[in-house]
């Protein structure tokens, strides 16, 4: 009997993988829990044991090969007693190598086209190159957190900075947010430059006291003497099938309170540039990445003084029949909704917020001014978040210009559920923007 | 009563002890006492709202560590900051005036009692959330030695805010990364109304350091001369590079909670008992008067403070009113 041994999903939002090595030969006999490959996702080199006992038969992806999807079959195992070509011979007819094209780039790396001075990287690197460059350029910036420095970063973001920058500079934290936030904080306030990575901004409500308490308000409470330049980052809102707990957005808690920056970047560019603004800006800045993000790769400026200003949105795309206002991932899902209004004759108009807190209103409003509708995008909840912020800033500023009422696209009101199929439902998908572009446009 | 809290202070005269030094703290005890009168008389005049937390009985601690504090040693605690402030050699009208919520305060009217902050003095707050104070003075102790400045970290927290996690998060970090910071427990007896005994379980709360390997002494804060020793001990343990150290020191409030604390959770008894057995400021004025000072000396420097808070609070009563555009200033940088 033939088994297939198929490309393990090592994390939550692992798509593919690199086979970086095999530890075993064809016709080497394998018991369970032997070691049979190394595999390289985005986020760490991991070890593959045998789950079943027998021979290998045949390794059918060769080493070393990149975008291995999950689930594609690498070798096969036969009984130990079984002669390895004849049992291949039985599933010869499988189509699966032709099938399944292994790629060697990155799926969504065809359609970018890189700018002059550019490079193509993931957003992961450009956050790690932001925090490099200013390191080096700036001694009083350091960075904490869990598994920052050994283990080269949780989602690998801060990998290579305790090599470069040794362990003065690149801080392993134990595991608690509260007490090392605060502790951040208090370098601030002794004229240092913290980076506090939460491994993501749900375990960051642990230290909510500290940043908004500590952190926001300590400038204003001294009458402008205890500046606090620091930056807390980290993945924000849902990553892929880790229920309601380690799946929030929290951009609308945080863009509530004065004395804090909220930042949350899209792509590379904006990651880059962002970053590197927050580090530099002698204000606290919450910084709202996105893991399923991390992977992606954009066109990047290579400038090591490249830099995006806070408070500044981009228009990604211009139009003159509604304005989708977006930021983070809703970014993507917004310019992909825009091509298929295109179809409909439906120009739309895509916003990146890049900051939310300070809200750039005069983008948004000139925008509004052209489209007169609007869809507003996040995955977090409806009630109280970031579109009922735009639709009241609308409303005030004006109203005179609208042919139809703001809509929101945003995460369902329910804790994030489990189940892949209600994950689904609970997220804002690209139809939910088309459709409710298509809905303002049709209303006059 | 906590038995090194009942005894007297030797009032034989410590010939180590430079009388110039004794006069100083005699003078800064006194200072923050008559200021803190002089801030409950404010009160109950309307001229201070809000919350007001009076250090009175607890002077001895902060006095008799500042005196072994240098320059650049920063300075961390809680809500109940006036006599921190002062033992900083912050400007008492300055001080005074941000209790009365005016423009010459600290800051600028917008703090308040429980936030003044003076970075030239390295004080870093004054700060309204039990043992917030904790992991900023951690992580102050943690810039000094990131600069490698031989500059200590001072944090001041009560014995209600020892049950709060992130004290213990910090002292797990600070021995860790062996942070100089002094951790100092004013330890009153009472988290507001709520008694150590009833709050705290375990023996003495110097003794939750251990766990995390860090040197502890219990104090009897209310003896100037013992709270100054300890501190040398402790500044110099961490100023050599060997991580934190905790002081736990027996105090006692004489006063309220806060302004608004009618006190029924103790007995008038127990706090006058204090005040006659052990009041640091009596006792350091006997301790004077051994030495040799003359009553009319220590009659003219009760005069000339009495005049310093005087002009402190007339200043704070004169001062406006922060301006209307105050409201949008200071929330960011830039």
């Amino acid at each position: 009997m033939t088994i297939e041994i198929l490309m393990p999903a090592l994390s939550p939002t692992m798509e593919e993988g690199t086979l970086s090595k095999w530890l075993v030969n064809e016709g080497d006999s394998i018991s369970s829990g032997d070691l049979i490959a190394e595999i390289e996702t985005d986020k760490a080199t991991m070890e593959v044991e045998a789950v079943d006992d027998g021979k290998i038969g045949q390794l059918l992806v060769p080493e070393g090969t990149e975008g291995v999807k999950v689930n594609t079959p690498i070798a096969l195992l036969v009984d130990t007693n079984e002669s390895p070509h004849a049992s291949i011979k039985n599933i010869a007819d499988k189509p699966y190598l032709e099938k399944e094209k292994i790629q060697s780039k990155p799926t969504n790396d065809k359609t970018i086209s890189i700018e002059a001075n550019s490079s193509l990287i993931t957003v992961r690197e450009a956050l790690r190159n932001a925090m490099a460059e200013e390191m080096r350029a700036d001694k009083n910036v350091f960075i904490m957190g869990e598994e920052v420095a050994e283990y080269q970063g949780a989602y690998k973001v801060t990998q290579g900075l305790l090599d470069e920058f040794g362990d003065k500079r690149v801080y392993d934290t134990p595991i608690t947010e509260h007490g090392f936030a605060g502790i951040g904080i208090g370098a601030a306030f002794g004229n240092l430059k913290p980076i506090v990575e939460f491994m993501t901004f749900n375990f960051a409500m642990q230290a909510m006291d500290q940043i908004i308490n500590s952190a926001a308000k300590t400038l204003y409470m001294s009458g402008g003497q205890m500046g606090c330049p620091i930056v807390f980052r980290g993945p924000n809102g849902a990553a892929s099938r880790v229920a309601a707990q380690h799946s929030q957005c929290y951009a609308s808690w945080y863009a509530h309170c004065p004395g804090l920056k909220v930042v949350s970047p899209w792509s590379s560019k904006d990651a880059k540039g962002l970053l590197k603004s927050a580090i530099r800006d002698p204000d606290p800045v919450i910084f709202l990445e996105n893991e399923v993000m991390y992977g992606q790769s954009f066109s990047c400026p290579d400038d090591d003084n490249f830099t995006l200003p806070i408070g500044k949105a981009n228009i990604e795309k211009e139009g003159n029949d509604v304005t989708i206002i977006a930021f983070s991932i809703m970014v993507g899902k917004s310019l992909e909704a825009a091509e298929i209004l295109k179809d409909k004759n439906i120009n739309a108009e895509v916003i990146n917020l890049r900051t939310l807190r300070p809200l750039d209103i005069d983008t948004i409003i000139e925008s509004v001014k052209k489209t007169n509708r609007v869809v507003t995008c996040e995955e977090g909840f409806p009630f109280s978040g970031i579109g009922a912020e735009i639709s009241a800033i609308i409303s005030e500023k004006a109203f005179d210009w609208l042919d139809a009422p703001v809509v929101r696209v945003t995460g369902k009101d329910v804790p994030m559920p489990y189940a892949a199929n209600l994950e689904k439902l609970a997220l804002p998908q690209v139809v939910d923007i088309v459709s409710a572009s298509a809905q303002v446009c049709n209303e006059d | 009563m906590n038995k090194n809290m009942a005894k007297k202070i030797s009032i034989e005269p410590k010939m180590n002890y430079d009388l110039n030094l004794l006069q100083d703290m005699y003078k800064k005890m006194l200072l923050i006492r008559r200021f803190e009168e002089k801030a409950g008389q404010l009160y109950g005049m309307g001229q201070i709202g809000g919350f007001c937390h009076l250090y009175i009985g607890q002077e001895a601690v902060v006095v008799g560590i500042q005196s072994a504090q240098i320059d650049g040693d920063s300075i961390v605690t809680s809500y109940r900051d006036h006599g921190h402030m002062l033992a900083c050699d912050m400007d008492p009208k300055g001080v005074m005036a941000e209790l009365t919520g005016r423009k010459d305060g600290y800051s600028k009217g917008k703090g308040g009692s429980m936030h003044m902050f003076s970075r030239e003095k390295g004080f870093f707050g004054g700060h309204g959330i039990v043992a917030a104070q904790v992991p900023i003075g951690a992580g102050l102790a943690f810039s000094h030695k990131y600069n490698g400045n031989k500059n200590v970290s001072i944090t001041y927290f009560g014995d209600g805010a020892a049950n709060q996690g992130q004290v213990y998060e910090s002292y797990n970090i600070a021995s860790l990364w062996k942070l100089p910071v002094v951790f100092v427990i004013e330890n009153n007896k009472y988290g507001m109304g709520t008694s150590v005994n009833r709050s705290s379980a375990g023996e003495n709360l110097s003794n939750r350091g251990k766990p995390y390997g860090i040197k502890s002494e219990i104090v009897d804060g209310m003896d100037i001369l013992a709270v100054r020793d300890a501190a040398i001990r402790a500044i110099d343990y961490c100023r050599s590079g060997k991580g934190p150290y905790i002081l736990e020191m027996k105090t006692y409030r004489y006063r309220g909670h806060s302004m608004s604390d009618p006190a029924k959770y103790r007995t008038r008894d127990e706090v006058d008992k204090i005040r006659k057995t052990s009041d640091p400021i009596e006792n350091i004025k006997l301790l004077l008067n051994k030495m040799g000072v003359e009553d009319k000396t220590l009659k003219d420097i009760d005069r000339d403070i009495k005049s310093v808070i005087a002009e402190a609070a007339k200043f704070a009563q004169d001062s406006p009113e922060p301006s209307e555009d105050e409201l949008f200033t200071d929330i960011t940088i830039n």
